[in-house]
């Protein structure tokens, strides 16, 4: 569109339809630190309490808490938080680094995005692999 | 002397965009710290473990921790609130809902820490 064809007044996006959204690399990065932000608020933090509750509450109550952690589906459970901190931390220091007017240019930003997602994936992988 | 006017804006966005920062930073920290730990020593029993929340000064880290945690969970919460939520009145009322939680979680947090063991 041409600056002459173009309307006075920029049509702004009035509404956030998530399904017609195409995001690229760094808005993938950025609602991920959103969705993984709220999967830990929702569930991470209370689970959070109630295992160092009770992993100090007794040697008994540790022990437990260990054999409950080590059912298969307690582990995939625990490798997806795993992966939201992971990602939530890497993404939250490249947001820092952003803040610091650090690699802000397209290029730098879009391959910083891309590392942000394979060092998170990279770590989970390393917490799964300690899990089993 | 009137040197400055603002009329409008709540005017809590550039404070709380520092506290989401500067909260991030102590997670980080003390996140380094319990791995730096657990490798150290090559896992984490439960010996060890009650040992760490015996040492007041990792039971104040902790402490800390979870300050920084709760409030920027609320920044980033009220983010996504703002975002999504347009009915003004479920949005307080989710609002509401969430500091409620926090500040429930803040309180578990201290009876965790110091809390008297039976």
């Amino acid at each position: 569109m041409s600056a002459i064809e173009r309307p006075v007044v920029k049509p702004r996006p009035v509404y956030l339809n998530l399904v017609k959204i195409r995001l690229p690399l760094p808005g993938i990065v950025s609602i991920l630190h959103r969705v993984s932000g709220a999967v830990l608020f929702l569930f991470a933090i209370p689970l959070l309490l109630a295992g160092v509750g009770a992993s100090l509450a007794s040697a008994e109550s540790f022990a437990a808490l260990k054999g409950f952690a080590s059912h298969p589906l307690a582990k995939l459970v625990l490798l997806g938080f795993a992966w939201a901190y992971l990602h939530h931390f890497c993404a939250g220091i490249r947001y820092l680094l952003l803040d610091l007017h650090k690699g802000i240019e397209l290029a730098p930003a879009r391959q910083s995005s891309v590392v942000v997602l394979v060092v998170s994936l990279a770590l989970t992988l390393i917490v799964g692999v300690r899990l089993w | 002397m009137v040197t400055r006017r603002q009329a409008v804006g709540a005017h809590y966005g550039l404070k709380d965009w520092l506290v989401q920062r500067v909260t991030a930073v102590l997670m980080a920290l003390y996140t380094l710290l319990v791995l730096a730990i657990a490798l150290w020593n090559g896992g984490i029993d439960h010996a060890l473990w009650k040992s760490l929340f015996a040492s007041g000064a990792f039971r104040l880290a902790s402490f800390l921790f979870m300050v920084a945690l709760l409030y920027h969970a609320w920044i980033g919460v009220r983010d996504i609130f703002m975002d999504y939520i347009k009915p003004v009145g479920l949005r307080l009322a989710l609002e509401v809902a969430t500091v409620a939680v926090l500040v429930a979680y803040l309180g578990w947090t201290i009876q965790l820490l110091w809390g008297v063991k039976a």
